[in-house]
């Protein structure tokens, strides 16, 4: 579906995430983060930044990935992204929905 | 997408088969995935996932259980249990699953809470320090029903 975000024109799945990776900017990353209730502070950038290369190195995302990342450990990926990390930062970044049970 | 209307997910895990453990696992590990609190309850034979000399020597049922597709007999010879453990844990492996103390980690620090049924920990007479340090208490069933607190909270008996 198309939807305006940030004023801009974007292609989204039902669900809210970006179908092209190529249209995502950080005002759109910050414009989604406020939907979902989420004020973005650099250490929050870095984590997104770090999942925009996982996913365009093509790593599967998953909570035991967050545990090994070295970036940050999973504690504090529950804190900085509330109400499902692995959902909502995905959502942030632009980038699609993981699909790992785990 | 509407919110979901399942807030808090109890377990009750009696049973220490591999494959019993980790369906208790994965299913409190996707609730917190979903934004959905999560504890589980370990009971009776449930206790050996949180034992620490055990919990990593849990094995797959190979005698009664239908699924297996070998004969009871042959399910029952010796080795047989080992084997089949390992064929799964190899292909869990594959599939980036954790073994019992990585992912008893995991949900600890996705803050799911861990509990020891304190009648099963008195009848196997097992001490606190037999059990994993992740483990938040030991409570009576009374207690971990008044943990159902609020709306939309489910009970799974596994």
């Amino acid at each position: 579906m198309e939807a305006v975000v940030a004023g801009q024109k974007l292609n989204l799945t039902e669900e809210g995430y970006l179908t092209d990776f190529s249209q995502w900017t950080k005002e759109i990353g910050n414009e989604i983060a406020k939907q979902e209730g989420i004020e973005m502070t650099d250490r929050h950038w870095e984590v997104i930044k770090w999942l925009q290369v996982q996913v365009q190195a093509d790593k599967a995302l998953s909570v035991r990935g967050i545990k090994n990342s070295g970036v940050l450990d999973i504690k504090e990926f529950y804190a900085l992204f509330p109400g499902g990390p692995l959902k909502v930062s995905t959502k942030i970044a632009g980038v699609p929905k993981p699909k790992s049970c785990i | 997408m509407g919110k979901t209307v399942v807030k808090k997910m109890l377990f009750i895990l009696s049973k220490a088969t591999l494959e019993n453990v980790y369906a208790a696992f994965v299913m409190a590990n996707g609730a917190r995935m979903e934004g959905i609190e999560s504890e589980i309850f370990f009971t009776f034979f449930g206790l050996e996932a949180i034992q620490t000399k055990k919990l990593n020597k849990l094995s797959v049922a190979t005698v009664g259980n239908p699924a297996m597709h070998i004969p009871t007999m042959v399910g029952g010879l010796p080795g047989m249990e080992a084997f089949a453990s390992n064929m799964m844990k190899k292909e869990m492996e594959k599939l980036d699953m954790p073994p019992v103390d990585e992912f008893l980690e995991i949900l600890s620090a996705s803050g799911v809470k861990l509990w020891a049924c304190k009648l099963a920990v008195d009848m196997f007479h097992i001490s606190e320090k037999d059990l994993i340090e992740d483990l938040d208490g030991i409570l009576t069933i009374g207690d971990f029903y008044n943990r159902a607190d609020q709306e939309g909270t489910q009970l799974l008996f596994i």
